[in-house]
């Protein structure tokens, strides 16, 4: 059966968009990880433009993190006071990338910048998943390995105009939470992507949150800034397919509720070595598109549509 | 009642000419409803005349054209081992769908004059901005279009698909393919003597989006901040629903 996508004017199997929504929802729920950056490419890959693919991503992000945004703020593990920080600089960092997505659209290179921006990312972080479980495997193997250290202060923190973040026990300077906040609205409205894949380490690690916190802090964020960055796309390019996220949305749902099950039934170590080989599998296939000879050396672009 | 005034219009116009083509098409409306799969179009007819048949070949040309869209090819090379655009040519006007089926080749029927007034051929249906000075090549850059849009089904040249029985009735199938945009189509008809057109007949084939995907495409152009609260109320509705809905089956 095929779906007629009204904005991005083509028909796609409906099928198709039903399992890559389904699939990628299943690891969602099987890993915890929003899925955006595997929704993004797969639709590259069945032929929805890039443009259109983006936009109507950083929207089905909505739909995938409201309901655990909403569970986290009702057990309370959501830092407000660092959330609306990070979401502040979400904002600006979303504006900021609209405004390089339009000018690249305009420019006819936005299909390499959101290609590229997906081979660096999905490398970086293929690599390190992949590593970090091979280490999570030695380490279950191996018990008597030391753990490493989780907090320690570094210069960034001791920036001017310190602030106390209560729930998370940290009294450091607005900025480093800032600078993070724009780097992943900028990321959201580029590649279509919650980035939460970038949020939750750099929370971890570079500002030193307590992980009791994390998720629920970074739903927080990534869903108001996907539902910022979704309106500035479809206000500015006109560019979200209303149709195309209702079918994404709707196998995401089904799919994360068995991939939560099955998750609780399998290995994590193994299971997230095989995640990092999808995310490498997908970045490889990118960087190959961009590397090799293509086929067709010419595209058409249509100014005012994709 | 159109029919009518059309047999009306022939008698009224029938001294100037011998030869008139008449057609009719399978349908002139066509929906982009949610599973459209493409569409196929009958479009048939005949030719009248008073006068005893002339001498010589008839043929018959039949074309599709969809609404004509300004439109950037661009053309890749590599960059530092990536290949990335980096040369455009713009076209002031190419038609969106284009689509000529005739009896036999263009080229052996249809003399490059009648071609040129008519606009026929699928080369000559794209209307070529002036050329940039530093383009390369410029004619590489209107091949590949019509190589593109062929091998999308978008652009058709179909020699001998129109059948022609006894100089009289002919027939021919035309498929949109499922990525046509909305708009007027123009499906022309002309009968062709000795290399001239003898006559034309046209008529329009009205590709719309069905109510739904009408109503979302204007409200995505028209209202775009109505639309995008649209797409964030369906994604909270969705999102939110279906796992409540899940909680509550458990």
């Amino acid at each position: 059966m095929q779906v007629y996508l009204p904005i991005a004017e083509t028909s796609v199997n409906a099928f198709t968009l039903l399992g890559v929504g389904g699939g990628v929802g299943m690891l969602s729920g099987m890993f915890g990880v929003g899925g955006g950056f595997l929704i993004t490419p797969l639709l590259f890959f069945i032929g929805v433009p890039p443009a259109v693919a983006v936009a109507t991503g950083v929207n089905q992000v909505v739909a995938s993190s409201i309901s655990g945004v909403l569970a986290h703020l009702k057990r309370k593990t959501v830092d407000l006071r660092m959330g609306l920080v990070l979401l502040l600089g979400g904002l600006i960092g979303s504006i900021i990338g609209i405004w390089f997505f339009n000018l690249m659209q305009r420019l006819g290179q936005i299909d390499l910048i959101v290609q590229l921006s997906y081979v660096i990312f999905l490398g970086i972080i293929g690599a390190l998943m992949f590593n970090e479980s091979l280490r999570a495997l030695l380490r279950a193997k191996n018990p008597n390995a030391p753990r490493r250290k989780l907090h320690t202060h570094i210069w960034v923190h001791n920036l001017p105009l310190k602030m106390k973040f209560r729930a998370s026990g940290l009294y450091i300077s607005v900025f480093p939470p800032l600078l993070v906040g724009v780097g992943v609205g900028i990321l959201a409205a580029v590649m279509g992507v919650g980035g939460g894949f970038v949020l939750v380490p750099a929370m971890i690690y570079l500002l030193g949150m307590p992980t009791k916190v994390v998720i629920g802090t970074s739903l927080f964020q990534v869903t108001f800034v996907a539902a910022f960055t979704t309106m500035a796309h479809a206000v500015t390019n006109q560019s979200v397919d209303v149709m195309l996220a209702i079918f994404l949305i709707l196998g995401g749902v089904i799919g994360a509720q068995i991939g939560t099950r099955v998750g609780l039934r399998l290995k994590a170590e193994q299971l997230r070595i095989l995640l990092a080989l999808l995310v490498l599998a997908v970045c490889g296939k990118i960087a190959f598109d961009l590397l090799w000879t293509p086929s067709e050396l010419y595209s058409i672009t249509i100014p005012g549509r994709f | 009642m159109r029919a009518l005034v059309l047999i009306l219009l022939i008698f009224v116009a029938l001294p100037a000419r011998s030869e008139e083509v008449i057609a009719g098409l399978s349908q002139n409306r066509v929906s982009l409803t949610v599973n459209f799969e493409g569409s196929e179009i009958l479009i048939y007819g005949a030719v009248r005349r008073d006068a005893p048949l002339p001498e010589g070949p008839l043929d018959v040309v039949v074309s599709v054209e969809g609404p004509p869209m300004p439109a950037i090819i661009w053309r890749k090379a590599r960059r530092a081992g990536i290949w990335v655009n980096t040369e455009s040519q713009e076209v002031r006007a190419a038609p969106s769908f284009y689509a000529v089926a005739s009896t036999a080749p263009l080229r052996d029927i249809l003399s490059p004059d009648a071609d040129l007034t008519h606009r026929i051929s699928t080369r000559l249906a794209i209307f070529e901005a002036r050329t940039a000075p530093e383009a390369r090549d410029p004619a590489a850059f209107t091949e590949a279009l019509i190589r593109i849009r062929e091998d999308e089904g978008l652009y058709q040249s179909r020699e001998n698909a129109v059948a022609l029985e006894r100089d009289t009735l002919f027939s021919t199938r035309m498929t949109l393919p499922k990525n046509i945009v909305e708009g007027r189509y123009a499906a022309r008809v002309f009968l062709v003597r000795e290399g001239e057109v003898v006559d034309v007949f046209e008529t329009v084939i009205d590709v719309q989006k069905a109510v739904l995907e009408r109503w979302l495409f204007n409200l995505a152009y028209q209202q775009p901040f109505l639309y995008g609260l649209l797409a964030l109320a369906l994604a909270v509705f969705f999102g939110w629903g279906a796992s409540a809905a899940f909680r509550l089956v458990r």
